[in-house]
């Protein structure tokens, strides 16, 4: 006779060596890992602290992103216009910030900005039943644009009073770890808590899943749409503050083409872009393979003309595994 | 009393009328099985009972008091549940998930509150255990077979204990062992004093575990009698319209 604890536990007869080693994560990490090895040996300026820096901050303004995208895409959609609603949220910050405002106001407004961008995707997806590749699409130009607007198409280097506040939040460091690396760990950790233990979470994986399924049991899908499309827009919306404190001037072209990166990380650290699967460690993997390949580019001498290159091929790399997979089971 | 009776249910959109005056009643652990041909208008009734869209008119009574539905929840809140025919189940997410989906249960730790997996997992164990399925609550769906599929589906159902379920063509797509036992879940959900309401296709199951028989033709209700003073012949007649009405 066995018991109901009996039945619980005889799911899934498999070591946890052999669950761990079944995961794309996994395999992502270990090519990040072996290609930042091959970097140390075959080039004498990868393992610097001066690039690692470098590398560790590109890579957490991918993942931070990367971070909301793969929510997005576990969901079923897509999200074009984050490189977009980066400029937006930085020159909303560093307009207004030239204005006089403290960083402490012009902060939250940028954020503002970036989350209205996204409850827009959000509504026109959810509520208009427009397909997501089309209303992102319409937004990633819209957003630019408004940036421009904003800006009067100017450089802006003078941050008002809270200039040095502002640089030190984005590009500055604390314990020899540069900040935008501490936003993306406290930002993993609580998204990844956030898939696995809230209801917010299961509901997401379960619109990306079968979204009539999602429907029928009485999900609010419509307002679950407009959030994650919100939460997409605001890692945008954060990264774009950190990123205009790192370089200490912002223009309009910032964060163009960001969204093939960001997808491409969140693809590869596992997002379904059919729906239903991804985590936010995969993300940030995907996110630090990604940088590292880039990094490794530019120091053995490749024109960054290849980047486009490397990056289209990698999406197509990873979505083509995940056909593979699918196909075996 | 009635358990569920439907007066007069109209549903039109446009011009087009997709029911038309349909009258039913169920009583207390009876097996209604609902007939009728592709498009006489059983998953617009099974929808409108499951409040995921209202009546253009009419009026539906659970136990003889008058209901509203604006969405499946409030159908649910009346004890009203359904297994679609494609199941609605999410592949990515184990048996237990599914079986809770849109009615997680929670625990708080201080401020926060998430989802109690444990508790979750051992409800759904016991809920399986009572349908005499082998479903293992952890596995993904993903891996299930035909028969587990609608284990898990059924199971969703029984987690509020409910007055009515409705299973709309539960044995299309299974094979013939798990047709028998997908009937022998009706029967045991019947002698629990649930109603069940069955739309199916097939002839052979209707008749074997309902106690009255409806058939829509075209929107229309054109017979509601009892399953021992009907035959499948007249039944067939009814569906196609040989037969004007029984």
């Amino acid at each position: 006779m066995t018991t109901l604890d009996d039945v619980i536990a005889r799911s899934e007869h498999r070591s946890w060596i052999s669950r761990v080693s079944s995961r794309q994560l996994f395999w992502v990490f270990i090519a990040a890992v072996l290609a930042c090895l091959a970097l140390s040996i075959l080039t004498d300026s990868f393992a610097t602290e001066r690039n690692l820096f470098n590398v560790a901050r590109n890579f957490a303004f991918v993942g931070i992103i990367a971070i909301g995208m793969t929510t997005v895409i576990a969901s079923g959609g897509i999200d074009l216009s984050v490189g977009s609603t980066v400029v937006l949220s930085a020159m909303v910050i560093s307009v207004t910030m030239e204005g006089g405002m403290p960083f402490l106001l012009a902060f939250p407004l940028a954020l503002l900005a970036a989350l209205l961008v996204g409850v827009l995707n959000g509504v026109l997806v959810a509520y208009a039943g427009m397909p997501p590749f089309v209303v992102t699409l319409g937004t990633l130009s819209a957003a630019r644009s408004l940036a421009m607007v904003l800006s009067d198409n100017k450089m802006i280097w003078n941050f008002g009073p809270d200039h040095d506040l502002l640089i030190w939040v984005g590009g500055g460091s604390t314990l020899g770890i540069p900040h935008p690396l501490y936003v993306l760990a406290a930002l993993a950790l609580v998204m990844s808590l956030v898939f696995r233990w809230t209801r917010w979470g299961q509901h997401l994986l379960a619109i990306g899943s079968n979204e009539n399924a999602a429907i029928l049991t009485g999900i609010p899908v419509r307002r679950m749409k407009v959030s994650i499309y919100g939460v997409s827009a605001l890692t945008a919306g954060l990264a774009g503050v950190l990123m205009a404190g790192w370089l200490g001037s912002v223009t309009t072209n910032l964060g163009q083409g960001m969204e093939l990166t960001v997808i491409a990380a969140a693809v590869i650290g596992g997002a379904n872009l059919a729906g239903g699967e991804g985590s936010a460690l995969g993300a940030v993997v995907g996110a630090l393979l990604i940088e590292v390949i880039r990094n490794s580019l530019i120091l053995l001498g490749i024109s960054t003309f290849w980047q486009g290159m490397f990056i289209g091929t990698f999406i197509v790399v990873a979505v083509a595994f995940d056909r593979v997979r699918h196909f075996r089971s | 009393m009635s358990r569920l009776s439907l007066h007069s249910i109209s549903k039109s959109y446009g011009a087009i009328h997709a029911l038309s005056h349909v009258s039913v009643t169920v009583e207390p652990g009876e097996v209604l099985g609902l007939m009728g041909d592709n498009g006489a208008g059983k998953t617009t009734l099974v929808k409108i009972i499951a409040g995921n869209f209202p009546p253009s008119t009419g009026e539906i009574r659970v136990d003889d008091q008058p209901v509203t539905f604006h969405n499946p929840r409030d159908a649910q809140r009346h004890g009203i549940e359904v297994v679609y025919q494609d199941l609605a189940l999410c592949d990515n997410l184990s048996a237990a998930s599914n079986v809770f989906l849109g009615r997680e249960t929670m625990r708080s730790l201080g401020p926060l509150r998430y989802i109690d997996y444990a508790k979750m997992n051992r409800v759904a164990a016991e809920l399986f255990r009572q349908l005499k399925s082998e479903t293992r609550p952890r596995d993904l769906v993903r891996r299930m077979s035909g028969g587990q599929r609608q284990a898990v589906a059924i199971a969703r159902t029984l987690l509020s204990e409910p007055k009515i379920v409705i299973m709309d063509e539960p044995t299309a797509a299974i094979s013939v062992r798990q047709v028998a036992e997908v009937l022998d879940v009706i029967r045991r959900l019947r002698d629990h004093g649930i109603s069940v309401i069955l739309i199916s296709h097939r002839m052979p199951d209707v008749f074997g575990v309902s106690d009255k028989i409806a058939v829509l033709r075209r929107g229309e209700l054109v017979a509601s009698k009892r399953a021992d003073q009907s035959s499948p012949e007249e039944v067939t007649g009814l569906i196609t319209g040989a037969i004007e009405a029984a």
